[in-house]
């Protein structure tokens, strides 16, 4: 499946047609309808691991979809632990895989894990 | 420093409701809401309500959701959205975080309409991306429009996970299971049949055992559970997925009263710990109003209920209601409540909110001599 994207529905109906950006996934271009969360993004991309833990190692992915439990945190334009199930996906945003408790970045360009 | 007569927290079904009531009456009203847009779960909820034409039964929630904010528009009452309310101060004052800046609020009343969040379960796997809450499988189909994943495990078959695996159907997703630890399916038999209909297996007595990954979910092993709730040995089932919902309860969100001071009951069948409230919603803090799923997880429909008699009971203490007129319009309110909490599903809430409010009554010792009627007898019955 090229998108996990619901095109048609049978309630709600067509997806609107909003306006498309591009987000920096880890340094790959992935599509964002403009406004949406960040994680919508991802998990349309067929994303499902979104930071590693801080002792194991271990990945972890978007649990709850409405900002509380912080499981799906990135790096966001050089910010660590970004919510992104809540944070509106805009054009040109530096998306990064957060490992551990991430690293502030002065520069923009993600974390330096 | 903001000043208004009611600061509602949060805007869903409930918020929404007691700031039309309160704002039609004139209430100088803000609703503080952390999402970036109003209506709470209301807009998840793509199926028709149900209850009698009263509680806009075949509505579709994100119907109501839309009528609510057009009504609350009309109203001038001010609703603040990306704004966290992180402390609460007698008096009352609120600290908000509005998008990156910092506001208090100064408020004569007010209301707590925070909702509830989703529980969980551990078993081996449950960190995996691709388990997640129903509620938040629901926010991606139903509001996102993106598919979780393309083979689901539901675990619950309450209303929420039989409603969620309907709706994921409806998405596009295949829905492999079903899996209920009782004997019973836990949520109407309408939604269960519907599943079926769809060809989607209901396991009773069965619990998810294990996900195994690598990376993301990729298989789950299910197994019975005998009459004492451990599991069946040899009765193991593993299933091709790579999504595991979760539908096993809601708990209150309910840090606010706690920081406020309030009085608190526990009732497992509500969903943990509760403020205690009387029948207009106040708390045990003088001021401080409850409405929706923080007074005990119940559905959008008596949430909106009870965020009209707080809503009512608030314009009312602040002298925008007379108190004659607010007596009667909040006991139609209550009828249509006790309505919705009637029946072989209702009548357990029913129960369960009635010792809250008796509890209320009791603390405040006024039981023999009070004109309302008694608390737990809201309901004939």
């Amino acid at each position: 499946m090229a998108t996990w994207r619901i095109i048609d529905h049978p309630i709600l109906g067509a997806a609107p047609a909003d306006r498309t950006v591009i987000i920096d996934f880890d340094g790959r271009p992935v599509e964002a309808i403009e406004g949406e969360p960040i994680a919508a993004a991802l998990m349309a991309a067929g994303v499902a691991s979104f930071r590693t833990t801080p002792v194991r190692h271990e990945p972890r992915g978007v649990f709850c979809a409405i900002g509380r439990c912080t499981d799906c945190v990135m790096t966001v334009d050089g910010v660590p632990n970004v919510r992104t199930c809540v944070t509106p996906a805009r054009d040109g945003m530096i998306v990064r895989t957060q490992h551990g408790l991430g690293e502030w970045s002065d520069s923009g360009c993600g974390d330096s894990n | 420093m903001r000043r208004f007569e009611l600061a509602v927290v949060g805007a869903g079904p409930a918020g929404l409701a007691a700031a039309i009531e309160a704002g039609s009456a004139g209430v100088r009203t803000v609703v503080i809401d952390e999402n970036l847009k109003p209506g709470g779960q209301l807009f998840k909820q793509i199926h028709k309500f149900f209850g009698s034409s009263e509680h806009q039964a075949g509505t579709r929630g994100f119907e109501i959701g839309r009528r609510m904010l057009s009504t609350l528009s009309d109203t001038g009452v001010e609703v603040w959205l990306d704004s966290q309310v992180y402390g609460l101060f007698p008096g009352w004052t609120l600290a908000v975080n509005r998008g990156d800046r910092h506001e208090k609020v100064q408020a004569d009343r007010v209301l707590l309409a925070t909702g509830a969040s989703e529980n969980s379960i551990p078993f081996p796997g449950w960190t995996l991306p691709g388990v997640m809450g129903a509620g938040a499988a629901q926010t991606m189909i139903n509001v996102h429009r993106v598919l979780p994943g393309s083979d689901v495990v539901m675990v619950g078959s309450g209303n929420v996970g039989l409603i969620v695996s309907y709706q994921l159907l409806q998405a596009g997703a295949n829905v492999v299971a079903v899996v209920e630890a009782a004997p019973k399916i836990g949520g109407y038999g309408v939604h269960a049949s519907k599943l079926r209909r769809a060809g989607v297996p209901i396991y009773r007595s069965h619990t998810v055992l294990r996900a195994t990954g690598p990376g993301r979910v990729a298989e789950v092993t299910i197994g019975m559970l005998d009459e004492s709730w451990r599991p069946v040995s040899g009765s193991e089932r593993t299933f091709r997925a790579d999504t595991i919902c979760l539908a096993v309860g809601l708990t209150p969100l309910a840090e606010l009263a706690w920081m406020a001071g309030c009085e608190f009951i526990h009732n497992s069948r509500l969903g943990g710990f509760i403020p205690v409230h009387n029948r207009e919603m106040e708390t045990t803090t003088a001021g401080l109003f409850v409405a929706g799923d923080i007074t005990g997880v119940e559905e959008a429909s008596s949430a909106m209920e009870e965020g009209r008699l707080a809503g009512l009971a608030a314009a009312s203490s602040l002298g925008r209601i007379g108190r004659a007129e607010a007596e009667s319009r909040m006991q139609r309110v209550w009828d249509r409540l006790c309505q919705l909490r009637e029946g072989p599903f209702g009548v357990h809430r029913r129960q369960a909110k009635d010792d809250i409010l008796r509890k209320f009554e009791v603390r405040a010792g006024d039981c023999a001599t009070s004109e309302k009627p008694a608390a737990g007898k809201e309901c004939a019955g």
